[in-house]
C-alpha cells in the first residue's frame, strides 16, 4: 500500500471512530476544514507511526506544520525511510 | 481590591471592550447596566455557582459578582452535568447564576439567569464591594469529579498586578476558556489593562483568528496544542500580535521556533503555572525549558525548588486550599505546592519531562490514569490495565493502555480475537469518558508488573 493510501485509510478510520464527518480528501483541502479535530489528528499520527514506523513530527529539526491534506501527505512521503 | 474597582480606577479599563462571538460589550456599560437583570443584590454574601455556556456571559458575571458574592464557583462549559451537584455541595452553594434555559438546575436554591447583553436596571445601580470574594476554580481529579481550588482576586492577580501597565492599548486574547486558570489569567489582565477577544469552543479556529485580527489583538495565549492547531489552520497570519504566550503544556523547541517564524515581530514567551500553585515564571528567550538560576532564588515573590525531580512552588499566587470532602492539603508544611511536573537539569537549564504520578496532559487537559483504568477494568474481559501517556506532536500526549485479559468472562462466551477485543474496549471507554481520555490504542499484554507493595508499577511515578 502506498504512503498516500495508508494516510487516506487512517483519516477515514479515525473519522468513523471519532464520529466525525470527513470532507472529501483532496490535496488542497485545509486540514482544519476536513471535519477532524486536534485529537483526531493526534490519533492519525499515532496510527501512522504504528503503520509506517515513523513520526515526521517527532524531529529535532524545525517542522513546518501542514495546512492542507496535500502538505500532510507530503510530510510522510518525503520523510527519509 | 475588587474587579469592578479596577475597571473604574483605570483609564485603560474604563474604555475596555469584551469581544464575544456575537457581541461586543464595553466594560463601562456595567456602570449603569447589569447582565443579571438587576438582581445582583440577591446574590450578596452568597455562594454562587456560575454555570453558563458562553464566555462573554461568564466574563460579565465574574465582574459583577466579585466583591458581592461570598464565593463564586467557575464551572467550565465542558464539565459533565453529573458533577454539578457534587461541585455545588462541596462549595456549600446556595445560589446559581445560569443560562435562562438551565434555571431548573438549581432546585430550591436561588437561580438568576445571566445574559451577555447587559441591560439598564430599574433602580439605580450602585456597585459596592462588601467582601473579598473567594474564587473557586475546578481542576480534574483522580475520581472523575473535579477538585475545587480556592483562590482570591489577590492570589489570581499577583503575577501581574504590580507590573507597570503597557503604555499602548493592549488587546488580549486566548484560545483558553476563561474559567480555566490559564484563560482566567488572561481575562484578569484584560480587565486590569485593556480589552479582550473571547474565544468559543464552537467557533472554527480560522474564524476566531479573523475576529481576533479584526479586533487588533496584541497579546494572545494558548497551549502548545492550541498553537499547533492555529498554525495548521493556514489562518495564523490573520493576527499580528506583539506578544505570543504559551502555557499549560510543555513548550518544545519545535513549537517555539514555528511561532517565532510565524510571528517575527512578536515576543514569544512560555509561562509555567498550575491552578493550585499559581504562576511560577515566564521565559522569553525563545528556548525550551527554563534557566536553572530561577530555582532557589530567594527574596523574589515566587520561590521555586526541586524535590526529587518535581518542581515545587511557593508564591503569593498560590491557592488558599481545596474545598470539599475528598481533599488533601494543597501545600506542604513549608508552604510549597508540589506541581507534579518533573524536570531534568541539562547544561544550566531545566527541561520538563512530563507529569509525576503518570498524570497525562492531552492538549492542556489533565487525565488521571486511574480514572481511565477504572473504566477499562469494568469491561468483562479485562482483568487489569495500566494507562500511560504516548507522546504526540499534535496534542503533547495521548492516552494509551496496556490490558491483561481474563480467561473467562462469565456469560460472555468465547473470547474474541485480541484486535477485535481492543476495539471493543476502546468503544466501551467512549461510552463513559470524554474523547481526550479514551485510549487511542490498547495493547494486550500477558502481565503487568506490580511493586513489592502490590501496586501497579508506573513509569516515572
Amino acid at each position: 500500500m502506498s504512503v498516500r493510501s495508508t494516510v487516506i485509510s487512517q483519516f477515514e478510520e479515525v473519522a468513523v471512530a471519532q464520529h466525525r464527518k470527513l470532507a472529501r480528501l483532496t490535496d488542497d483541502l485545509r486540514l482544519l476544514e476536513s471535519g477532524l479535530d486536534s485529537l483526531s489528528f493526534a490519533l492519525i499520527v499515532v496510527r501512522l507511526e504504528d503503520a509506517l514506523g515513523f513520526d515526521p513530527f517527532d524531529s529535532d529539526e524545525a517542522i513546518v506544520f501542514p495546512v492542507t491534506f496535500g502538505d500532510f501527505v507530503r510530510l510522510y512521503e518525503n520523510h527519509p525511510k | 481590591m475588587w474587579l469592578w474597582g479596577s475597571v473604574t480606577g483605570s483609564k485603560a479599563s474604563a474604555t475596555g471592550v469584551l469581544n464575544g462571538i456575537g457581541a461586543d460589550v464595553q466594560l463601562a456599560r456595567l456602570a449603569t447596566q447589569s447582565c443579571l437583570g438587576g438582581r445582583l443584590e440577591e446574590l450578596r454574601g452568597r455562594v454562587v455557582v456560575l454555570a453558563v455556556r458562553d464566555q462573554l456571559t461568564a466574563a460579565l458575571a465574574m465582574i459583577e459578582l466579585d466583591g458581592v458574592a461570598q464565593r463564586m464557583v467557575l464551572c467550565p462549559p465542558d464539565m459533565s452535568a453529573e458533577y454539578l451537584s457534587s461541585v455545588a455541595h462541596d462549595a456549600d452553594a446556595d445560589a446559581w447564576a445560569v443560562d435562562a434555559r438551565a434555571l431548573d438546575t438549581a432546585g430550591n436554591a436561588i437561580a438568576i439567569p445571566v445574559t451577555a447583553e447587559p441591560e439598564p436596571v430599574r433602580a439605580a445601580l450602585e456597585r459596592c464591594a462588601s467582601q473579598a470574594t473567594e474564587w473557586i476554580l475546578l481542576t480534574s481529579a483522580t475520581t472523575g469529579a473535579p477538585k475545587l481550588v480556592q483562590h482570591t482576586l489577590v492570589s489570581l492577580t499577583s503575577a501581574f498586578v504590580h507590573q507597570p501597565r503597557a503604555p499602548d492599548a493592549v488587546v488580549w486574547s486566548t484560545f483558553y476558556d476563561i474559567r480555566r486558570y490559564g484563560g482566567l489569567q488572561i481575562f484578569l489582565r484584560a480587565v486590569y489593562s485593556g480589552s479582550m477577544v473571547l474565544s468559543s469552543a464552537a467557533e472554527p479556529v480560522a474564524d476566531f483568528l479573523s475576529r481576533a485580527g479584526a479586533a487588533g489583538v496584541t497579546h494572545i495565549s494558548g497551549t502548545a496544542s492550541h498553537w499547533r492547531r492555529a498554525l495548521m489552520s493556514g489562518a495564523a497570519s490573520r493576527i499580528a500580535p506583539r506578544y505570543v504566550r504559551l502555557s499549560g503544556e510543555i513548550a518544545d523547541q519545535a513549537i517555539l521556533d514555528a511561532l517565532r517564524a510565524a510571528y517575527p515581530n512578536a515576543t514569544v514567551a512560555h509561562a509555567f503555572a498550575t491552578t493550585e500553585a499559581g504562576v511560577a515564571f515566564e521565559v522569553g528567550d525563545g528556548l525550551a525549558g527554563f534557566p536553572a538560576s530561577l530555582v532557589g532564588a530567594t527574596g523574589d515573590s515566587v520561590e521555586l525548588k526541586i524535590r526529587g525531580d518535581t518542581l515545587q512552588l511557593r508564591s503569593a499566587g498560590t491557592a488558599t486550599r481545596y474545598l470539599g470532602s475528598h481533599t488533601a492539603s494543597l501545600r506542604g508544611s513549608d508552604g510549597f505546592v508540589d506541581t507534579g511536573d518533573r524536570v531534568e537539569l541539562r547544561d544550566g537549564r531545566y527541561y520538563f519531562l512530563g507529569r509525576s504520578g503518570g498524570v497525562i496532559n492531552v492538549g492542556g487537559l489533565k487525565v488521571h490514569p486511574e480514572e481511565v483504568e477504572a473504566v477499562i477494568n469494568a469491561h468483562p474481559w479485562v482483568r487489569m490495565s495500566r494507562v500511560m501517556a504516548r507522546r504526540s506532536a499534535i496534542t503533547g500526549a495521548v492516552v494509551a493502555a496496556e490490558v491483561v485479559l481474563a480467561d473467562t468472562a462469565g456469560a460472555a462466551g468465547t473470547r474474541p480475537a485480541d484486535e477485535a477485543l481492543s476495539q471493543k474496549i476502546i468503544e466501551h471507554c467512549r461510552l463513559s469518558l470524554p474523547a481526550h481520555k479514551v485510549p487511542v490504542m490498547i495493547r494486550i499484554v500477558a502481565a503487568l508488573e506490580l511493586s513489592a507493595a502490590g501496586k501497579l508499577v508506573r513509569p516515572n511515578a
